[in-house]
């Protein structure tokens, strides 16, 4: 056998690169994640959930909202079914997430979609369409982000439930993750006026509604309300013109 | 509780999660949108950004009433101007959690 000469010149397939983007794109998700899953399984542990069924939990649910509020009605000793309804409701605002993505997996397999729909998060969302407006983005990276959060969410409950009590809660400032990452991610959507203006009137009328309105119909309400003003403002720009 | 009634809890909240999730990109990938739709959507991730961020930034989540000039705010400032002039996302992060750590030690 002929030793084997490999072309400098010649461009190799890179058959990781889609992974290693995918990594790159989601580590602040998995980062802004450890904390917050840490503190689900430890409230999970403290309401007597076993560690089995709060992994349990983490994999078929991968909702974090819900998980919490499932934990504290489980506590109070609410019925399976209000619990079931009440995720429901929560997890209703994905419709326009999924949407949303819709638009940038157009034509993509049936069957991707759907395993694609179970990573759908507010986070891993966020960061997508993000990365999708910045052109170089496929559907492989982008389920690549999905399963990637997945994993760091269904690790940090576990490891949560595990140990988490031995964790000071609030070390290195671990709280601010999510928050920054969609304080940075918010700001690289801000392409001309419009997209501003429907970002000040959800921040106004968003604290209002979560101040005025029990529950959590104040993500869903504002979102609706300030993109539709924000479109119609753009349609009356384009008129203008 | 057994088993079974936390597969049958988890299992159906993981339903009622995945349905939403699922039915709009099953449906909507497959179809020619109008142009007002796609416009519409558009707006939709920074429209859902601002209503996630809105109670953290200016409200008590505790009580549920208005808060202005909470450390997450005044942490918020900084981190946004590292983000104009960096476009760094991971970066971003890191510097907000840094700031974030260091306001707990401002007496505010």
């Amino acid at each position: 056998m002929g030793r084997q000469t490999i072309d400098k010149n010649k461009p190799q397939p890179d058959d990781t690169a889609w992974f290693r983007d995918g990594l790159l794109a989601s580590w602040p998700i998995c980062f802004g994640y450890i904390p917050i899953g840490l503190a689900l399984g430890v409230l999970g542990n403290q309401a007597g959930i076993p560690v089995w069924a709060v992994t349990m939990m983490s994999i078929l649910v991968f909702a974090g909202s819900a998980q919490f509020i499932c934990v504290a009605m489980l506590t109070a000793g609410a019925s399976g079914w209000s619990i079931i309804f009440t995720t429901f409701v929560v997890n209703l605002r994905h419709i326009l997430m999924s949407s949303a993505v819709a638009v940038h997996l157009n034509g993509v397999r049936r069957l991707f979609l759907s395993f694609f729909a179970y990573g759908i998060t507010d986070e891993s969302f966020a960061v997508n369409m993000a990365r999708f407006r910045e052109k170089n983005w496929d559907p492989k990276r982008a389920i690549t982000v999905n399963q990637l959060a997945n994993l760091a969410w269904v690790t940090a409950t576990t490891v949560g439930a595990l140990v988490g009590q031995f964790i000071p809660r609030g070390a290195f400032g671990t709280d601010y993750a999510l928050t920054a990452m969609f304080l940075a991610l918010l700001l690289f959507q801000l392409h001309n006026a419009v997209y501003i203006l429907t970002g000040i009137i959800a921040l106004i009328l968003g604290t209002a509604w979560y101040i005025l309105i029990p529950g959590d119909s104040y993500i869903i309400g504002t979102s609706i309300t300030a993109a539709t003003i924000g479109y119609f403002f753009k349609r009356y720009r384009e008129k203008q013109k | 509780m057994s088993f079974l009634e936390y597969l049958f809890l988890f299992g159906s909240m993981g339903l009622v999660t995945y349905l939403p999730r699922w039915l709009p990109l099953f449906y909507l990938a497959h179809r020619e949108l109008p142009k007002w739709l796609i416009d519409w959507l558009s707006l939709i991730p920074v429209a859902i950004l601002c209503s996630l961020l809105a109670p953290i930034l200016f409200s008590d989540q505790t009580t549920r009433s208005l808060e202005l000039g909470k450390p997450e705010f005044l942490v918020a400032v900084p981190t946004l101007l590292f983000a104009v002039k960096t476009k760094s996302l991971g970066g971003t992060v890191l510097v907000g959690m840094g700031l974030f750590r260091l306001s707990a030690f401002l007496p505010i």
